[in-house]
């Protein structure tokens, strides 16, 4: 206690200690911190219930079949080569990687032309479009599939990976938008008018002012969309009969709808669904955490 | 002399913006194909839906089809005990659901604010599962509640259930084991938000009760609870549409049986629209869910007072 009045209180050297030093982990204020137990007892129960279903499937993956071994030894790769070939995931995962970059490309530009509008611009119907934005947040596919149905029949889209690849963007849209004219909105508008008077055009400004700003944001929606699409299953579901056609999701639910379910293949099937979503989400957490939840929760 | 003044005023400088020679229709151009697609594959398909709410349409039926009036939701509301029986399960899943997710998340959000040694990797672990898709949750509990080989038989030597019971096709346990599954994944949902939220809290605030003597409940109660309230209301609605629209898990996990027992609305609309082919009946009730919907967006957009451009 003495130690931190005496840094309020007495002016410390200026040139010596910028900062005042900082708090060692006794003297933080109690509202940092809890005692221990009180951490990682709850945390440490929280993070079996997590683990557990991972360690599971992991299990079931790496195991010989009929091994009911609680660790995976011996250790086999049978099941991943099987549900590759065999269950023809190998196929799924080509197209679920086309359907979701493609999905990432289109979502990501269309909504940062409209999120540009959204954020620099006054125009009549601004209102209205924001209003519809995120009125269509609260439109779930799952209940449109049967119009949409009809209107990829119409355009003949039907069993093509197109259909999904637009409905997939079509939902993701308004959350990218709004997110995207928010990360704009961030970027000083003083900054573009530099660039005008030194001579670019709007589109350059953007492209060599704006653009690099908004890497992080950016980054964050189209991983966004890509996971979302990647994970997503009744669009592949419905618009998708040909099995050569189908995503990693539609070829999960087969096997678990089987009549005897290969618990090895599901679990396999599983890890290789799992893989980019890990990936994806080890980069970019950070992120998502402050940027995703900001614009999402505050509109 | 208020005239004067306004003739005096210099002319005003041309505006920068017009430096950049932006005609007036670019905003609406930029909007354009966010608009057309919006259009085409959301407005256009609820408008249908309102429209086929009114007709008898069956294609496999073909000789029934054609104006139907109210008939259809005279049906769903005074003749298809389902149809009740999935909204009161519709019901009884959110609420569940987002109360425990929101019990959960919160409880979580605290605790991986907290300065301790590991949080980073805590923090990653315990988010880890958000990720992860309905339909891969759904493979995955598959094989916890396994009657054979689940972790169902552990459990059952600790004394919890009996042997050889599956979880899942049991109409007394898969209200519970779904609830759970669902969890697993939708608490670190929560605890993001939260969590994000969390970080904006003032210190200062903490500090000045400190000062007054305040316990760590009596912060949090004050302090940091109001902070949040906020944030708590607009994800609890959100999450309440979402488990709401959430059809990949229930239909995959349990396929809404056994008997009926977990089927939710928009999940009886899938199987009414898709297995029976009854686009008209299914139009009706996915009316009834959009003005369920409706209900939550308007409480919504009220709360987040709409659009928030100036923030």
């Amino acid at each position: 206690m003495i130690t931190k009045e005496a840094t309020v209180i007495v002016p410390t050297p200026v040139d010596d200690v910028p900062e005042p030093p900082r708090p060692t982990r006794k003297q933080r204020r109690a509202w940092d911190e809890a005692p221990r137990w009180q951490i990682y007892l709850p945390l440490g129960i929280y993070l079996v219930f997590t683990l557990i279903p991972f360690y599971w499937i992991l299990l079931f993956a790496l195991r010989p079949a009929g091994s009911t071994s609680l660790v995976p030894w011996p250790m086999t790769f049978d099941h991943f080569d099987k549900v590759w070939t065999e269950r023809s995931f190998g196929t799924y995962f080509e197209n679920s990687i086309l359907v979701g970059l493609a999905t990432l490309v289109m979502t990501t530009l269309v909504a940062l032309a409209g999120g540009y509008a959204l954020a620099r611009f006054d125009f009549k119907v601004k209102r209205a479009f924001m209003l519809a934005l995120l009125c269509s947040q609260f439109v779930p596919g799952a209940l449109l599939l049967v119009p949409l149905f009809q209107i990829f029949a119409e355009l003949q889209m039907i069993n093509s990976l197109g259909a999904v690849i637009i409905a997939e963007t079509v939902f993701q849209l308004p959350l990218s938008m709004i997110l995207i004219s928010g990360f704009i909105r961030n970027v000083p508008y003083s900054l573009e008018e530099a660039a005008w008077v030194d001579g670019c055009n709007r589109l350059t400004a953007f492209r060599i002012v704006v653009l690099p700003l908004l890497r992080p944001g950016l980054i964050a929606v189209g991983s966004f969309a890509f996971v979302h699409s990647w994970n997503h299953f009744l669009f592949a579901l419905m618009f998708l009969s040909d099995q050569s056609k189908q995503t990693i999701p539609v070829g999960l639910n087969t096997l678990m709808s089987a009549d005897s379910v290969d618990l090895g293949a599901l679990a396999a099937g599983g890890i290789i669904a799992a893989v980019p979503v890990v990936i994806v989400f080890a980069f970019i957490q950070k992120w998502l955490i402050t940027g995703f939840s900001a614009g999402a929760v505050k509109g | 002399m208020a005239q004067a003044a306004v003739v005096a005023k210099p002319p005003a400088p041309p505006r920068r913006r017009r430096a950049s020679a932006t005609p007036r229709r670019l905003p609406y151009l930029l909007i354009a194909p966010a608009a057309l697609l919006m259009v085409g594959f959301i407005a256009y398909p609820v408008i249908s839906v309102f429209y086929y709410s009114l007709q008898h349409f069956n294609p496999t039926k073909p000789w029934r089809n054609g104006f139907a009036g109210f008939d259809n939701f005279t049906h769903a509301f005074t003749d298809d005990p389902m149809f009740w029986d999935t909204l009161v399960f519709s019901g009884k899943w959110v609420v569940v659901e987002v109360g425990l997710q929101l019990m959960f998340g919160l409880a979580l959000a605290l605790i991986v604010n907290q300065t301790f040694v590991g949080r980073s990797i805590g923090r990653a672990l315990v988010f880890s599962p958000w990720a992860v898709s309905g339909v891969l949750t759904s493979a995955i509990w598959v094989l916890l509640y396994n009657s054979q080989t689940g972790i169902t038989r552990y459990l059952a030597d600790m004394g919890i259930g009996t042997y050889g019971t599956s979880w899942l096709s049991d109409t007394s346990t898969v209200f519970p084991a779904a609830i759970v599954a669902d969890l697993w994944r939708g608490v670190p949902f929560f605890a993001i938000l939260i969590l994000a939220d969390l970080q904006s809290v003032s210190k200062d605030l903490y500090e000045a009760a400190e000062v007054d003597g305040a316990s760590r409940f009596k912060q949090f109660w004050h302090i940091t609870l109001p902070h949040l309230k906020d944030a708590i209301v607009l994800s609890t609605l959100l999450r309440a549409v979402w488990e709401f629209n959430n059809v990949d898990l229930l239909y995959t996990l349990t396929g809404g049986g056994p008997a009926g027992e977990t089927t939710t609305l928009p999940l009886y609309i899938a199987n009414t629209s898709v297995d029976a082919h009854n686009f008209g009946y299914a139009s009706a009730l996915t009316t009834v869910a959009f003005v369920i919907l409706l209900f939550f967006s308007i409480v919504y957009l009220r709360l987040s007072k709409f659009g928030g451009e100036n923030k």
